[in-house]
């Protein structure tokens, strides 16, 4: 299994900051670390900074304790340099597994946000009202509230889209019978029956944790198993912005660190709200949120996997709600791919969010704005990346679709180039046999490449006519995808999932 | 190697799109091994019958690659490479062919009218149509009418392709048309165009007898035509 992951694309990372600017960034988070310090909400997690040197003190809010801490730079410094600089995400599958190396620019494109809404497409029939006999096909959409059904279909489409990496669960369960106590159970088992690729998603209870872990444990074949092929793992946004610690995400951190499983300390400040807009501060304050983050993991346990988990976001200026696909966007999640390689931590980040409320040209412009840009800083692990839309409010599998497609051309655009000095003797060797040829053509020579996977596809929703069909060919593709079996777990894991895992709805055996 | 290995193995390379030995097919790993103009040579020197290898090794197989191509197996580049094995088969035979009966579908003059540089919808037209049997006189680019014209007639061409790329220069065919008018030869040759700004529309505009969108319609429409 050791050599087994997902290949990924590697890329020569696009860099805005300059060394001196990171150095700069880094002192201005250990600054407000150390001089401001944090607002904490967990007394256990204020303890345990305490107890490595951090300064405590206790202040009264709205009436209630919170526990001021002062993270010194050695202690912060000295806690980041013991994260993990390399580890596996696991996966059902192990070929799907993921490498993640702070050093290695590979990236992966995943699923994100838990939407309330799915959107469904169906194409009709539309006849002009001044020539009856011109009729163009449109797009429909109805929206429907996010079930389990909904998320085992999310979870074998995206088994399906071959640039998708991992997957986190793009739609909320909202069933009448899923209740806040069995949402944690549910939500991953209708996942990982659908889906052999990484699963990670938030934690809704704490007292469900060791469930879900013995659930991922069964899947993966055992304790010792699923530690070496973590296919769950979480994400914790254990900060409020501005700097202020959650009291019930710590403590789920406290539980998930000790279970041995990967975590993404998360952190989503909004540039003009709760961050400054500008991005040097807006890096700063986000820089400074995560490294607090991953010092609390690292003090918890030594070598504790986390990702350096940076989702800035701009607010809109209008209505101050998130704005994603805007060029200051791009800029903040660059600059934070880059602070976490310079900590030598994997990235988390984002791409693939817009203001767009259905498929079409204002999400795909969006879209490829920032899954391009993204990608290009070299960040490992990029979510949000398929079928949002309204932001992060609703999930369509058509636009899902839509954006494997793209991601795919995007993978295959940031390849490393091949200019090895075997390349390009045998491109001489080439030229010169083609210009030898009486036709001078070098379409029969283009064929070695073609099918090495080297010469990429042409879109694959293109039209030929004068019309643009490319939603139309989505639904199809999309039709085409489901109709494909489920890759349910086998019949005696599920028995042993069942008899072993309390609250698991009876029809998700089946979904 | 024995008549019916080599012809099957002639036939295999055809459909892997291997002329010479150091070229690769459509399978992984058959870079060094004889390929169509070593085994022709061996063919011919065995001695077997020219009508044979050209209807067992050659015409079944680019109705192979044909069908490969129509069902999406295939791209271009993979058909131009079993046409170029053809041609070079064709060549090899050369005189055997006439000796054996097997005649040509005819001489087909090809050239990209003057002032036009752009040739590559050309020569991938003459490749195929000297693997579809056609023997193709390319007079390249830059052609003026009156070369063509003569071309035509000390050839006794059937068929004649013309070509262009620009708006500008698409205009030089009907210069060539007319030409051939005025040097009687017109009900001699079939003229068929093709390039992009050019269409079925222009083709009938010019009093050309076909459009060809691209080369594989060319065959196609040559096929249709009976030839």
């Amino acid at each position: 299994m050791r050599d087994l992951f997902r290949e990924g694309t590697i890329v020569k990372p696009y860099e805005r900051l300059s060394q001196e600017h990171i150095q700069r960034l880094h002192n201005a988070s250990l600054s407000i670390l150390n001089d401001l310090g944090i607002w904490c909400y967990n007394e256990r997690a204020a303890g345990l900074f305490g107890d490595h040197g951090a300064r405590v003190w206790e202040e009264i809010e709205h009436g209630q304790t919170v526990w001021r801490v002062s993270l010194p730079a050695g202690l912060v410094e000295e806690a980041v340099k013991k994260a993990p600089s390399r580890f596996f995400l696991g996966a059902r599958n192990p070929k799907n597994r993921l490498l993640l190396d702070s050093q290695i620019p590979r990236i992966y494109f995943g699923t994100g946000s838990e939407t309330n809404t799915w959107i469904e497409t169906a194409m009709e029939q539309f006849v002009s009202t001044g020539l009856h006999d011109v009729a163009i096909q449109a797009p429909c959409f109805t929206e429907l509230r996010g079930n389990t059904k909904l998320l085992g279909r999310a979870a074998q489409l995206c088994e399906n889209l071959e640039n998708l990496d991992f997957f986190i669960r793009p739609v909320n369960i909202q069933d009448p019978d899923v209740t806040e106590d069995n949402h944690d159970v549910n939500k991953f088992f209708a996942s990982l029956n659908n889906i052999t690729k990484h699963v990670q998603a938030g934690l809704t209870r704490l007292d469900r944790l060791d469930d879900v872990v013995r659930m991922a444990e069964i899947i993966a074949g055992g304790k010792k198993a699923l530690r070496e092929n973590p296919i769950i793992s979480f994400i914790a946004c254990v900060f409020k912005s501005p700097l202020q610690f959650v009291r019930d995400t710590a403590d789920k951190v406290f539980a998930i660190v000790k279970a041995g499983l990967p975590l993404v300390i998360s952190s989503s400040p909004q540039g003009g709200s709760s961050a400054p807009i500008q991005e040097a501060g807006m890096v700063a304050q986000i820089n400074a949120e995560i490294l607090a983050g991953i010092t609390f993991t690292q003090l918890i346990r030594e070598g504790a996997p986390v990702l350096y988990g940076s989702v800035p976001v701009r607010a809109r200026m209008d209505d101050l709600h998130d704005f994603y696909g805007c060029p200051e966007f791009n800029q903040y999640n660059i600059d934070c791919a880059q602070m976490a390689r310079f900590y030598k931590v994997p990235c988390y980040s984002t791409a693939g969010v817009g203001d767009a409320k259905v498929p079409g040209m204002q999400a795909l412009f969006e879209k490829l704005f920032t899954h391009l840009y993204v990608a290009m800083s070299g960040a490992q692990y990029i979510h949000y990346a398929f079928g949002l839309l309204d932001r992060t409010n609703s999930f369509c599998p058509v636009q899902a679709v839509l954006d494997d497609e793209q991601i795919g051309k995007i993978k295959h655009c940031l390849r490393m180039p091949k200019v090895s000095q075997t390349d390009v003797d045998d491109a001489v060797k080439m030229i010169a046999k083609v210009m030898g040829s009486s036709h001078r053509l070098f379409a029969r020579h283009a064929r070695k490449a073609i099918h090495a996977g080297d010469v990429s596809k042409p879109y694959r929703f293109e039209a030929r006519g004068m019309s643009d069909r490319v939603i139309e060919y989505a639904v199809t593709r999309l039709a085409e995808i489901e109709s494909r079996p489920a890759p349910h777990l086998s019949a005696d894991v599920l028995d042993k999932v069942y008899a072993e895992i309390p609250g698991l709805l009876p029809r998700l055996r089946r979904e | 190697m024995n008549e019916q290995e080599l012809i099957e193995k002639i036939a295999y390379n055809v459909i892997q799109g291997r002329v010479i030995a150091e070229d690769e097919g459509f399978d992984e790993g058959l870079e060094g091994q004889p390929a169509v103009t070593e085994l022709m040579e061996q063919a011919v020197e065995q001695n077997i019958d020219a009508k044979k290898l050209v209807m067992e090794c050659l015409t079944g197989s680019m109705e192979d690659v044909g069908e490969k191509y129509d069902k999406g197996i295939y791209l271009i580049p993979d058909m131009l490479a079993s046409a170029e094995c053809v041609g070079a088969a064709m060549d090899i035979l050369g005189p055997r062919l006439a000796k054996a009966g097997i005649e040509s579908k005819g001489r087909f003059v090809l050239a990209t009218v003057a002032g036009d540089l752009h040739d590559i919808g050309k020569n991938i037209v003459g490749i195929m149509l000297k693997g579809a049997g056609f023997e193709v006189i390319d007079l390249g680019n830059d052609v003026p009418a009156d070369r063509i014209v003569e071309e035509t007639r000390k050839n006794n061409a059937q068929f004649l392709g013309l070509s262009a790329l620009l708006t500008t220069t698409m205009r030089e065919m009907e210069k060539v048309v007319k030409a051939l008018q005025n040097e009687g030869i017109r009900d001699k040759v079939r003229v068929l165009i093709g390039g992009a700004p050019t269409s079925d529309k222009f083709a009938k505009q010019i009093g050309a007898d076909a459009y060809c969108r691209d080369a594989f319609h060319a065959v196609d429409v040559l096929r249709k035509m009976n030839i």
